[in-house]
């Protein structure tokens, strides 16, 4: 049995407003995949990831992390395999400093003082951020304050990474950095994002979700080749894909 | 809007400060806490007309300004700062109480201006001694020995969320400030109303953000307890600074060491 699968099936979630997220979403990622689910705003993407870890509970269906299911029993063993990176950092830093903040997880863990040293060490080197430890999440950067955002989730060794937009209001060298970060991680891994040459940069299989309705499910190269399907899901082309403004020589896509 | 930024950049300072390095720095916190504590119950047990009696304590701030070399003048500021409100708040002892207590020359003072002063010096005092703490020790740091002194968690916890979102909720506020004042061209906007708007506004997203933060928790493993990671020991040092400043506290509070003082000079003087 492995931890790192993901099973959604029939997933159904209508907000207490009336509002349907998602219809009707079911997919399967298996052991060490890398996996974009991107779709245009409101198409349900932040809604369905906070699913993976029971953030939000189900309407209908249901979504299997190995070979449990997701309920309120499963809860703790699920949230401790479910890595989950919010968006907003600020949001995922609520600690006085970056150490305690990293040391929440494991502690919540009931792991003991040294452990709990030793893997906060560990995770904010993992993301070179070792020397962020006594400072308060307030005087961070925000490409610091994503990577210490990684950091608590790394700490609680997760076997599947979940990120929202984990590029979103970064630098060019900072989003540069994250990105090579995320690259070494062999965790499996589950973006979303409106950052497309990120996704073609760091996922081998993209998932576009539009109106709440799975509408591709395949190969990355293969969906942002069909021109079709991104306009009809309000989506365009990673800007490596697209041709150059200035000189109107069409991108090479061979050699992507 | 600029007031709001600089007034987030001033707290910043307080919490910067409690970074330096110096003897009154290394104290455990729970020491500083417990003086601080011990000499604002000082101060403020005297009687609402004693003045003299007061003037002793202001050696506790002068003496941890100076060994633990904060900047005097910032904090000389910020005491300030609050001197309208007490003033506020005593305006009316002139007023009420008119019997005349000391007289100077042919200037009699009532016991309403004398209790307005008292009220000024003892809050000078306290406020600046909670502001050292902070200056000294972090707001952090401050709230743990609080906890570690015996303060329900549950208020620690709420104080330690306060300051953590402070800065953010500001940040917010800032931001829509702004807006506002662009889009009023100068004026007034819509007065009143408008601001009635951003204030809801502000308090919905202030809603939103402690529900995104709950699910941050849950999402590890938060099941309604915090543990603590521990570190910090009281030690010889701390048990004396305690000890030392407390007996001056208290010698200080029993007896009248103005009048003894100037009792033994008026003694001496033909």
């Amino acid at each position: 049995m492995s931890h790192h699968i993901v099973e959604v099936k029939n997933l159904q979630h209508v907000y207490p407003d009336g509002t349907i997220a998602i219809k009707d979403v079911s997919f399967r990622i298996t052991h060490g995949e890398s996996v974009a689910i991107i779709g245009a705003n409101g198409a349900g993407k932040s809604s369905l990831l906070q699913h993976l870890n029971g953030c939000l509970e189900a309407t209908s269906g249901e979504v299997m992390i190995g070979d449990t299911r997701l309920s309120k029993g499963t809860l703790p063993d699920i949230r401790r395999t479910v890595g989950m990176v919010f968006q907003n950092p600020d949001d995922q830093l609520f600690m006085p400093t970056v150490f305690e903040d990293v040391a929440f997880g494991p502690l919540n863990l009931g792991l003991s003082g040294l452990e709990v040293e030793l893997r906060v060490k560990k995770a904010l080197e993992r993301v070179g951020a070792g020397h962020l430890c006594t400072k308060p999440p307030y005087l961070l950067s925000g490409g610091e304050k994503k990577r210490v955002a990684i950091a608590t989730v790394l700490a609680m060794s997760p076997d599947i990474l979940v990120m929202d937009e984990p590029t979103s209001g970064l630098d060019p060298y900072a989003r540069r950095q994250l990105m090579s970060l995320l690259r070494d991680f062999q965790h499996t891994k589950i973006f979303t994002s409106h950052d497309l040459d990120m996704v073609l940069d760091l996922c081998p299989r993209t998932i576009i979700l539009y109106e709440g309705v799975v509408m591709a499910d395949g190969p990355t190269r293969d969906i942002f080749l069909n021109d079709a399907l991104l306009a009809a899901c309000r989506l365009e082309k990673p800007f490596t894909m697209q041709g150059c403004p200035i000189c109107n020589k069409s991108a090479d896509t061979k050699k992507l | 809007m600029l007031s709001i930024n600089a007034a987030v950049s001033d707290l910043k300072r307080l919490d910067l400060l409690a970074n330096s390095d110096s003897p009154v720095h290394s104290l455990d916190a729970r020491a500083k806490v417990l003086v601080t504590i011990i000499f604002i119950i000082a101060v403020v047990s005297f009687d609402r007309y004693e003045l003299a009696r007061l003037f002793p304590f202001f050696i506790f701030p002068v003496v941890i300004i100076a060994h633990a070399k904060l900047p005097p003048l910032y904090f000389v500021k910020k005491i300030a700062f609050i001197s309208p409100f007490v003033l506020m708040m005593g305006l009316f002892n002139p007023v009420f109480d008119r019997a005349v207590m000391y007289h100077i020359g042919p200037l009699g003072i009532s016991g309403g201006w004398v209790s307005l002063i008292s009220m000024l010096i003892r809050s000078l005092l306290t406020v600046g001694a909670a502001f050292i703490l902070v200056g000294t020790t972090g707001f952090t740091a401050v709230c743990q020995a609080l906890e570690r002194c015996g303060t329900p968690q549950i208020f620690t916890l709420q104080l330690l969320f306060l300051h953590r979102y402070i800065f953010v909720l500001a940040d917010e506020t800032g931001r829509t400030s702004r807006a506002r004042e662009l889009r009023s061209c100068g004026r007034k906007g819509r007065g009143i109303a408008s601001f009635g708007s951003l204030a809801g506004h502000l308090l919905l997203r202030t809603w939103q953000r402690a529900e995104h933060i709950h699910t941050a928790m849950l999402a590890r493993g938060f099941i309604g307890r915090f543990h603590a990671h521990r570190r910090s020991r009281f030690g010889a040092t701390g048990f004396c600074f305690v000890l030392g400043w407390s007996l001056l506290f208290i010698i200080l509070r029993i007896y009248d060491l103005p009048g003894i003082l100037g009792a033994l000079f008026t003694g001496i003087l033909p």
